[in-house]
């Protein structure tokens, strides 16, 4: 299915903000044993590919890879680290995908998943895709990240788009605002990418030099994060930034330190010079009436007004209204009176197609496959083979697996390209959006249609798995 | 604007600044990743079917919210 490559315009992506997937409905087991690499040789190189969720992250790793991972647009896709392999001239890279996040700091599986590879597997290179259409909501993650680890490359994908949409982005400026390589490309295009992969070399190869942005916060956290950081650098000298360590060290914040005490076998809470340090840290922000919470607020304040300054000085908005045409069609599919109808026949549509659609393929490909297993019945009688064997074969075997191939194969080759269809138009996050209500009346949520909308293909599939044995 | 009004009180095509997020714990955390702190500018841009949720261009971005969690955003 050559779908995903086709030049859609998708209409700005809507998200449903809602909690939902949690450890419950993941499940501890996706966390733990993903920072296994499979090295071919020595000098291979390990990149990991970050991003938000829907930034054309898979897309990129798709087109470098060769391989043809799929995912959609709903959480819990990717809840562990694909992986894959391209080159560049002498360089093989190890291209690991980990899950799309919009931040390091809500704890969600696939959020501890991203963190704990970026913080212990030592990546070579972390690329941060970002989606330039929404540059500055991206730009939270990619701090989130330089915060984290000095090895960062950003990749500002969807040029083409945020060129149609009036949208100018001024790489270069980016890039010394940032204090790391950035590269601006277009993933469908796979010739895009090389220069993506040319500045991941350079970065490797040439010019480690590069001196990431600190995110400045209020003058009296910087001096909390000063005592802690000051204890912790004779005692850790690891890959992972002290001074991140120490924000998290006075957010308290229990899941890092037990990773950290899982991956490097180091118990900060257990070194008591550490554990005094970050009482006199909270001790002062407590007397300059911040709170753990207001604690929290100010990192966030401080990590959404940097992105905020960086893009005021180096993104363009041509045209100011550029989401009014796509608006236009928004209030159409999802208004009071045409939503709801629109998306009936559309999804009928989509139902009659396949079931129709997939009738005649199936008859051609049975009466094709029967034809087969009647001369495969005559070379048995002409071989004299017995007829118990036969009947195993041909009559058993063959048949059923004729029956099931010839029912099951075409409406699936139908119903998946019109399913990755409608993904790509953007149009199955306003179902979504058009049925959370309803859905929400039975405790599930608008994104959860989608997932019944599989499982009653697959429920139709099972019934025709039947068939041939009931025959 | 008056004092107690609330993302969700806002009419269509309306444009507020956020005051304060009222929400605690993950969803404070989920809000404030999407960029909702004091001062972040919000348009109510779509209503669903069942005038629940409500779509709000928030940074550039079209995000949905039930009216549970956009009642505790308040803006001025």
């Amino acid at each position: 299915m050559t779908i995903k490559g086709m030049n859609i315009h998708p209409f700005t992506y809507i998200e449903v903000v809602i909690l939902g997937l949690t450890y419950k409905s993941t499940g501890r087991k996706a966390v733990d044993g993903v920072l296994k690499i499979k090295k071919l040789t020595k000098n291979d190189k390990v990149i990991a590919l970050a991003g938000n969720p829907n930034v054309g992250k898979s897309t990129v790793f798709n087109n470098l890879t060769g391989m043809n991972q799929h995912t959609g647009n709903w959480p819990g896709k990717t809840v562990t680290n694909a992986q894959g392999y391209c080159s560049y001239n002498d360089t093989n890279f190890i291209m690991v995908d980990i899950p799309g996040t919009y931040s390091l700091m809500a704890h969600s599986a696939e959020e501890e998943v991203a963190r704990d590879f970026i913080c212990f597997a030592n990546p070579d290179a972390i690329i941060v895709v970002c989606d330039a259409v929404c540059l500055e909501r991206n730009l939270n993650l990619v701090l989130q990240i330089i915060e984290i680890s000095k090895n960062v490359v950003v990749c500002v994908n969807m040029m083409d788009e945020a060129k149609k949409r009036g949208i100018a982005i001024d790489i270069d400026g980016l890039s010394m605002l940032l204090g790391v390589p950035v590269v601006g490309v277009t993933a469908r295009k796979k010739k895009s990418l090389d220069g993506l992969m040319r500045t991941v070399y350079d970065f490797l190869h040439v010019d480690k030099q590069s001196a990431p942005v600190k995110v400045k916060y209020s003058q009296v956290i910087e001096q909390a994060i000063s005592i802690v950081e000051s204890e912790l650098k004779g005692k850790y000298d690891g890959e992972i930034n002290s001074r991140w360590i120490a924000i998290k060290l006075i957010d308290n914040d229990e899941k890092l330190t037990e990773s950290i005490a899982r991956h490097l076998g180091y118990d900060i809470y257990e070194d008591i010079a550490v554990k005094e340090m970050i009482d006199k840290a909270m001790q002062l922000l407590n007397e300059n009436g911040i709170l753990p919470d207001t604690f929290r607020d100010k990192i966030v304040y401080g990590l959404v007004s940097t992105a905020e300054s960086i893009c005021a000085k180096t993104v363009e908005y041509k045209n100011r209204d550029y989401n009014s045409s796509d608006t236009k069609i928004d209030r159409v599919v999802t208004s009071k009176i045409t939503g709801i109808p629109i998306m009936i026949c559309l999804l009928a549509f989509v139902f009659w197609l396949t079931i129709t659609g997939a009738n005649y393929p199936s008859q051609l490909l049975s009466d094709g496959l029967f034809w087969i297993g009647q001369k495969l019945a005559d070379l048995f009688v002409f071989l004299k083979a017995p007829d118990w064997l036969r009947g195993v074969l041909v009559d058993g075997l063959y048949r059923v697996l004729a029956w099931v191939v010839s029912v099951m194969l075409p409406p699936m080759a139908i119903f998946f390209p019109l399913f990755t269809l409608l993904e790509d138009s953007g149009y199955l996050p306003r179902v979504a959006f058009n049925l959370d209500k309803f859905f929400k009346k039975c405790n599930a949520c608008g994104k959860q249609a989608l997932t019944m909308w599989l499982v009653y293909i697959r429920m139709r599939n099972n019934d025709y798995l039947i068939i041939p044995f009931a025959n | 604007m008056s004092k107690g009004c609330s993302l969700y009180d806002l009419k269509q095509g309306q444009t507020a600044r956020v005051k304060a997020l009222l929400t605690t714990g993950s969803m404070r955390r989920r809000l404030q990743d999407i960029g909702l702190i004091e001062g972040t500018q919000v348009e109510r841009l779509l209503t669903s079917p069942a005038g629940d949720p409500i779509a709000y261009l928030i940074r550039g971005a079209v995000i949905a919210l039930r009216s549970e969690d956009s009642s505790k955003v308040f803006v001025h």
